[in-house]
């Protein structure tokens, strides 16, 4: 409904959580991962940013130390985006189950309603109203500012699902004069007032709800939807003329426009005024024939003629409407057939079909393809756009599906061509690494053992330990030469003793007398030594990565390769049937959407048969009446002469009547006088 | 019953659809192969996450992998058009950016472009970019000299509002 604010909202309640989520975040580093996650979900390649966010959790997850990793200071945002994503994937089972989490999870109220007015829109679309009703009463606290409405709105169409008529007007009429729910909060408190049996009420806000003034399609669809229903609710308790006015103020070119134009031809028949209808029936009837308002209207114009004793004209948009309606029912048993062979989901699912926003139209429009010509038609369903999605969707992955297996076969070439390079290469070099090993492990140990006895001579001076070598051959030379006497029993001669003490002496003295000396040379030395076997143990740790990555990189997968293998298949086993079963869903809802309408076409046919006869019965008549009258008329006519000729004769004769009398009264005076005076 | 009606009735004035298909497709039908599709959904989405994994494992392993990702600044007016990149002059990765692409940047989103191996050590980096602000075409460009250590090198190459320089994040 106003899905396209909603879904700037929603994407910005990512953008929102990540300063709510975010836990403090020292360095203020990015997670570059999580944020390609968005990146794909900003595109709307929900999968994609699912699985790119699910591989980077797995890591996290699998790591010793997590706290160190970046996504750690947006896990929280991590997992609430993934049950997003999924939502938008619709996978609301899934979805409802993260969501769960976000809702039982330690987060802040805006973060938490937003979530749960979600979960309970899903439910409310997915036509489950109880489970929406328990989910959108969560909803407590703060509210975020921008669906704030939108949260009053959905609880109340929840309320009505539920029949909890009284609930919903409470709301509503709070929120309908608020603009961003404008519409449709008085329609549907409308339709609340009608759900609670006040049924004044309900067409009071109506009437309100068709007269709001906006320049949104979406608000101007829900007016005129409420101006529809008021008509026909009017047209059912026999106020027609009330019931024109409102199918007039509905916009000749919305989407409700062809009920209201059928609407508004059948009220000025109702009002005893057939000419009223021809107008707005004469333009409907020009309209796409997909349509049922125009189908219907193939039949309302000629009734309207007919009303107006245009009999003739009649008869001829009767024949029309057979016409039309014959080749109607051929492109319906064409797209039957067509989509009963398999054509309708083959042409649907086409690639490049659907990168055009416009797709159902052009599907549609397609010449020879008469199993896309009903599409939207059929798209009016829920079900139906939900099944097609489904279908899209079960596309998709198996596209997905059928790549990764030819993945999984290179990696596995990969892997075998390591291994044929790798294997004779490794026993030589682990013989060398092995001497090299145990004389590294020889020299540490040597150096540790000085660095322990220096650490100890720092409590205990030693200055023995850092005699130097001529030194100690010296001292050695000497001890052998005391020694030499000594076995032989013999005894030293003062002079040589003398010198042999002095020598020691000497020696001792530089010994003792250099000893801070010798010992600051001999810790820089060891430092020295450090920094060479810190190297060396670099090189070691180096060496053994990169023996490690070399076996890596071919042993180990095996398992790992063949369980996903069989994943794949059985996935892509489970795809193909319900791809399969999913279409088959498809062409059922199509076929029987077809036939529904074939079906009452051919009802519209037989009335059209009927009513043409009727026509040319009535033109007959008519013309006879006419003929009749024109009889009559002429025989009228004939009467009135010959009635004239009649009176005329009549007169005549009275007249020769008269003369005659006369003349004879004449005659008699004459006679009678001629008598008289022949008396005389 | 008479509740039952007016709610029917009402259900048919809002915009919920009660479609009532025949016996031989019913609501519980649809519903249940809506839920199949779901399921299947979830597997293939856990499949296509250890894929992941094991590509990255088997093919860009931790001590050679290098990843380089491009960032924009958000809500600004620059657009980038096409961007190309070099790692000690061996072109790695050239893409010309599409409208919905240059809107997820600028929404936050961040484009892993190129993902690779090299050798531990020192090696060149050159980005160069051309695109447009405010309607005025630009081109720029960078060299940068980033040093591969033990672990994965991720490296993101931030385009900023096209004003100034294009800004190189080590991680």
């Amino acid at each position: 409904m106003i899905c396209g604010f909603q879904r700037i909202v929603l994407l910005a309640s990512v953008v929102l959580a990540s300063t709510a989520f975010a836990k403090s975040n020292p360095s203020d580093t990015k997670d570059l991962y999580f944020n390609e996650g968005l990146y794909y979900a900003f595109q709307e390649q929900y999968f994609d940013a699912i699985s790119k966010l699910d591989a980077e959790l797995g890591q996290y997850y699998g790591l010793d130390e997590p706290e160190l990793n970046s996504l750690h200071f947006y896990l929280n945002q991590a997992e609430f985006s993934i049950g997003d994503f999924e939502l938008y994937y619709r996978m609301h089972n899934r979805a409802g189950r993260a969501i769960k989490s976000v809702i039982e999870g330690n987060v802040p109220d805006v973060i938490r309603n937003d979530a749960v007015y979600r979960l309970a829109k899903i439910y409310h679309q997915k036509q489950q109203p109880v489970n929406a009703l328990h989910t959108v009463e969560r909803i407590k606290g703060k509210v975020p500012e921008k669906i704030k409405y939108d949260i009053e709105l959905l609880k109340a169409q929840i309320y009505i699902s539920n029949g909890k008529f009284q609930d919903a007007i409470t709301i509503l009429s709070k929120i309908k004069s608020i603009s961003e729910v404008n519409g449709y909060a008085s329609y549907n408190l409308a339709i609340a007032y009608i759900g609670n049996n006040e049924v004044d009420k309900g067409i009071i806000q109506l009437d309100e709800a068709g007269q709001i003034s906006s320049s949104n399609k979406y608000v101007l669809a829900i007016r005129d939807k409420a101006n529809l229903v008021l008509g026909y609710k009017l047209m059912e308790n026999k106020q027609p003329q009330r019931a024109k006015k409102y199918f007039d103020r509905i916009q000749l070119n919305g989407p409700f426009s062809n009920k209201a134009l059928l609407g508004s031809g059948w009220a000025s028949v109702a009002d005893e005024n057939p000419k009223q209808a021809i107008v707005p029936w004469t333009i409907l009837s020009k309209r796409s024939v997909i349509d049922q308002s125009v189908q219907e209207v193939l039949l309302g114009l000629p009734f309207a003629y007919g009303k107006l004793e245009a009999y003739g004209r009649a008869a001829i948009l009767y024949g029309n409407a057979l016409e039309t309606y014959s080749k109607e029912l051929e492109r319906l048993d064409n797209s039957i057939k067509s989509i009963r062979e398999g054509k309708f989901l083959e042409a649907v699912v086409r690639e490049e079909s659907r990168k055009d926003k416009n797709w159902v139209i052009n599907l549609r429009n397609l010449p020879d393809a008469p199993e896309t010509h009903y599409l939207m038609t059929m798209l009016a369903s829920n079900d139906f756009q939900e099944s097609l999605k489904n279908y899209f969707d079960l596309d998709d992955l198996q596209k997905k599906i059928s790549s990764w297996d030819g993945y999984l076969d290179s990696y596995s070439e990969v892997i075998a061509q390591r291994k044929q390079y790798y294997t004779p290469m490794f026993p030589p070099m682990q013989e060398k690494f092995r001497l090299l090993d145990s004389r590294m492990k020889l020299r540490l140990e040597q150096r540790n053992k000085i660095s322990e006895r220096l650490s100890k001579m720092l409590i205990a001076p030693r200055p023995d330990y850092l005699a130097k070598v001529n030194e100690r051959i010296t001292l050695n030379n000497i001890y052998a030469i005391e020694k030499k006497y000594t076995q032989g029993k013999r005894i030293l001669p003062q002079s040589v003793k003398e010198r042999i003490d002095r020598l020691k002496g000497v020696i001792q003295w530089n010994i003792e007398t250099e000893y801070q000396a010798r010992f600051t040379e001999a810790d820089k030395n060891l430092r020295l030594l450090n920094e060479h076997v810190d190297r060396l143990n670099e090189k070691y740790r180096s060496f053994v990565r990169t023996r490690q990555s070399a076996t890596q990189s071919y042993i180990g997968y095996d398992d790992q390769i063949r369980h996903l293998k069989n994943r794949i298949r059985f996935a892509d086993e489970k795809i193909k049937l319900l791809l399969a079963r999913q279409g088959h869903v498809l062409e059922l809802m199509s076929i029987e959407e077809l036939e529904r309408r074939r079906k009452r076409i051919e009802e519209l046919q037989i009335k059209a048969r009927f009513s043409i006869a009727e026509s040319y019965d009535r033109a007959v008549k008519k013309q006879q009446n006419i003929e009749l009258e024109k009889s009559k008329k002429l025989l009228l006519k004939e009467e009135a002469k010959a009635k004239e000729v009649y009176k005329k004769e009549l007169k005549n004769n009275k007249l020769e009547n008269e003369q005659l009398k006369t003349k004879e009264d004449k005659e008699k005076s004459g006679a009678a006088s001629k008598n008289n005076e022949g008396n005389k | 019953m008479n509740k039952i009606k007016t709610v029917i009735t009402v259900l048919l004035l809002t915009s919920i659809s009660l479609t009532s298909w025949s016996a031989n497709l019913t609501r519980e039908q649809i519903k249940g192969l809506d839920e199949q599709v779901q399921d299947i959904k979830k597997d293939v989405l856990a499949i296509s996450a250890e894929l992941q994994l094991l590509e990255e494992k088997l093919l860009y392993p931790s001590t050679s992998q290098v990843s380089l990702f491009v960032s924009i600044a958000k809500e600004g007016n620059y657009s980038p058009d096409a961007v190309q990149i070099k790692i000690d002059g061996k072109k790695v990765a050239y893409h010309i950016y599409s409208f919905k692409e240059v809107d997820a940047l600028r929404r936050g989103g961040v484009q892993r472009i190129y993902t690779g191996n090299i050798q531990g050590g020192s090696h060149k980096l050159d980005v160069s970019v051309m695109g447009k602000k405010g309607g005025s075409k630009t081109q720029r460009k960078i060299s940068y000299t980033l040093n591969k250590g033990v672990g994965p090198k991720l490296v993101e190459i931030d385009l900023g509002s096209g004003d100034s320089a294009i800004k190189i994040v080590d991680q």
